[in-house]
């Protein structure tokens, strides 16, 4: 079967590939115009962050020795040993490691209960206090915008070296992170069982309690068990800065070119990660699992 | 709330068992929360005194921390505002440079974990996990590792940044590769395009703006990250930070706690109003 397609009058079919191709150069123009900015914000800015070809070609050897010094020497003949030698310091990392994840739990066991309360007084739906609500939104900006490990330093000269100022750092830190999310949860909780909880005479916790919290919850666990996971890379660094965890090790390994050390606490450090990663996912579908039934 | 109660206890008991549980659940239905709950309280409260938190050092610290705030305010610059200023835009280059090079070496990476790309499964699973790993080195590990590489400075910053932005970009990448239609790739191959044809004709046109946006996202965040590299050497504002904090010089701590923020949410808004520009015209 054969269909003729009508062909446009000629005029038309000129102006309507004049119009196309008046569209495909306002197009490129866009195109070219963005990466012209672009590139010239990267010129500016290689110029800032002295981004030298030069250096950057003179370090790709000395980049290609320092990983392959990471690879320690493991032989299948003396297997035992060698791991043995590698890991000669696994029980005071295990401990280091341990304590990180304490630092990275505790930190976020504060932050979810601070940060979930303030995430009530936070919402705008929930909260009749326009100031108030404004306040803490800047507040908890604030807790997130300050990077932890800035919290850290200050707090380390305020309550003197250790996993307690890193904990504070972090609990700091999350309070601004979890905040923010739980109070877009809240935002679009349903307002029906707060006016029911409030019809009996209940003040603004128990109605926050009652009608918001049962409704958002499985919510407020995933994010937290999120920001968990989050937290413990935050955790390993807190050394870096003295404030606790596997980071003070992994400091001095690195200044002091340890190598086999370096890459013995990294992988210890990536599979914590790792594995907490698979848990926590396992345990937020497990919960959204229950919710869903 | 006691008399309703008791009421439909009343009534409850009346019904019999059967219904009678369906109203009031039995003990066991509290074990599983419950039990979760303790371990974690227990697990909290061995914590905090393992590290020692305690009143009197808890209060005295406040107490410190209230007078270093004190010292914080009014907040001055003592005529290096225009070398924090220096520091606070390498910063942001380094940010710039770090986020792109990331997202461009990350593309052909992400091919590699894409299901729809990479057929062989061992090579898509491998790569995943790999991409995962080096998601777990955090930024300033990074940055003190290319300090020894390349030496002090900003360009290790940038260094830092790329590679630990690489496999993070990767990852959401190949979710994206993922998500996309097979039409457009069908279709390619139908008129005789090759596999390389298939990517750059059906695949690319619909992720680009899922990348765009997330290269968006990926800058906002190592805008952050790169304000703390510095504390190891590896350029921007960090150092200032950390040696100013280190020195009790507060005021000028407060000055460039006050500059991050700023520069942080003009990068937050022009990068949500790009986005929005992006996402907004294609999608």
């Amino acid at each position: 079967m054969k269909a003729r397609i009508p062909l446009l009058a000629p005029e038309r079919a000129a102006a309507v590939r004049g119009a196309y191709a008046e569209a495909q150069r306002a197009k490129r123009l866009r195109t070219l115009g963005g990466g012209a900015i672009l590139l010239v914000l990267c010129l500016v800015a290689a110029f800032m962050a002295e981004v030298s070809p030069v250096r950057f070609a003179e370090g790709i050897p000395r980049f290609l020795n320092y990983f392959s010094n990471l690879v320690p020497t493991l032989s299948l003949a003396n297997f035992r040993a060698d791991m043995a030698e590698w890991y000669w310091g696994i029980n005071r990392w295990t401990r280091l490691l341990l304590d990180t994840i304490l630092i990275a739990y505790t930190g976020t066991i504060i932050g979810t209960l601070v940060g979930g309360y303030l995430s009530f007084v936070a919402a705008g739906t929930l909260n009749g206090s326009k100031w108030l609500v404004f306040a803490t939104r800047r507040l908890l900006e604030f807790c997130r915008t300050v990077p932890e490990i800035v919290f850290a330093l200050v707090f380390i000269v305020a309550f003197g070296l250790g996993p307690l100022p890193g904990v504070m750092a972090i609990a700091l830190h999350t309070i601004g992170a979890l905040g923010k999310l739980f109070s877009e949860v809240n935002e679009n909780a349903s307002l029906k069982p707060v006016e029911g909880v409030l019809s009996t005479g209940a003040g603004w916790h128990a109605a926050m309690i009652f009608g918001v919290l049962p409704q958002v919850l499985p919510n407020f666990v995933s994010y937290a068990l999120l920001r968990f996971e989050v937290n413990i890379r935050g955790a390993a660094v807190m050394g870096f800065v003295g404030a606790g965890g596997i980071g003070q090790e992994l400091v001095t390994a690195i200044r002091q070119f340890y190598y086999s050390d370096i890459s013995a606490i990294l992988i210890m450090i990536i599979a914590t990660v790792m594995i907490v990663d698979i848990l926590t996912e396992r345990l937020r579908h497990a919960i959204q699992g229950r919710e869903g039934q | 709330m006691a008399g309703i109660r008791s009421v439909l206890l009343d009534r409850a008991r009346r019904l019999g068992p059967e219904r009678q549980k369906l109203i009031r659940p039995g003990w066991q239905r509290h074990l599983l929360p419950g039990g979760v709950a303790f371990v974690m309280l227990a697990l909290f409260v061995y914590a905090l005194d393992r590290f020692g938190f305690g009143f009197a050092r808890i209060w005295n610290g406040l107490e410190r921390l209230g007078f270093i705030i004190g010292f914080m305010l009014p907040p001055d610059p003592k005529g290096n505002l225009p070398a924090f200023a220096w520091a606070l835009g390498e910063t942001v280059a380094i940010a710039l440079l770090g986020t792109l090079i990331g997202a461009i070496l990350a593309f052909p990476l992400s091919l590699l974990a894409a299901r729809n790309v990479m057929t062989n499964r061992i090579v898509q699973f491998m790569s995943r996990r790999l991409f995962d790993g080096v998601r777990g080195i955090d930024t300033l590990i990074w940055a003190l590792i290319y300090v020894n590489v390349v030496g002090l400075g900003p360009f290790a910053g940038v260094l830092a940044i790329a590679s630990s932005d690489m496999a993070g970009f990767a990852k959401v990448y190949s979710e994206a590769i993922e998500a996309t239609e097979r039409n457009a790739s069908e279709g390619v191959r139908s008129t005789g395009g090759r596999r390389w044809d298939e990517i750059a004709f059906g695949l690319l046109p619909q992720v680009m703006p899922v990348l765009i946006s997330q290269v968006l996202y990926f800058f906002e965040s190592n805008t952050r990250s790169a304000t703390i590299i510095g504390i190891v050497g590896a350029g921007g504002i960090g150092l200032f930070l950390s040696d100013t904090i280190r020195t009790g010089e507060w005021q000028q701590v407060s000055v460039l706690i006050l500059m991050i923020l700023v520069v942080v949410s003009v990068i937050d808004f022009v990068s949500a109003r790009l986005r929005f520009a992006i996402i907004g015209k294609r999608g």
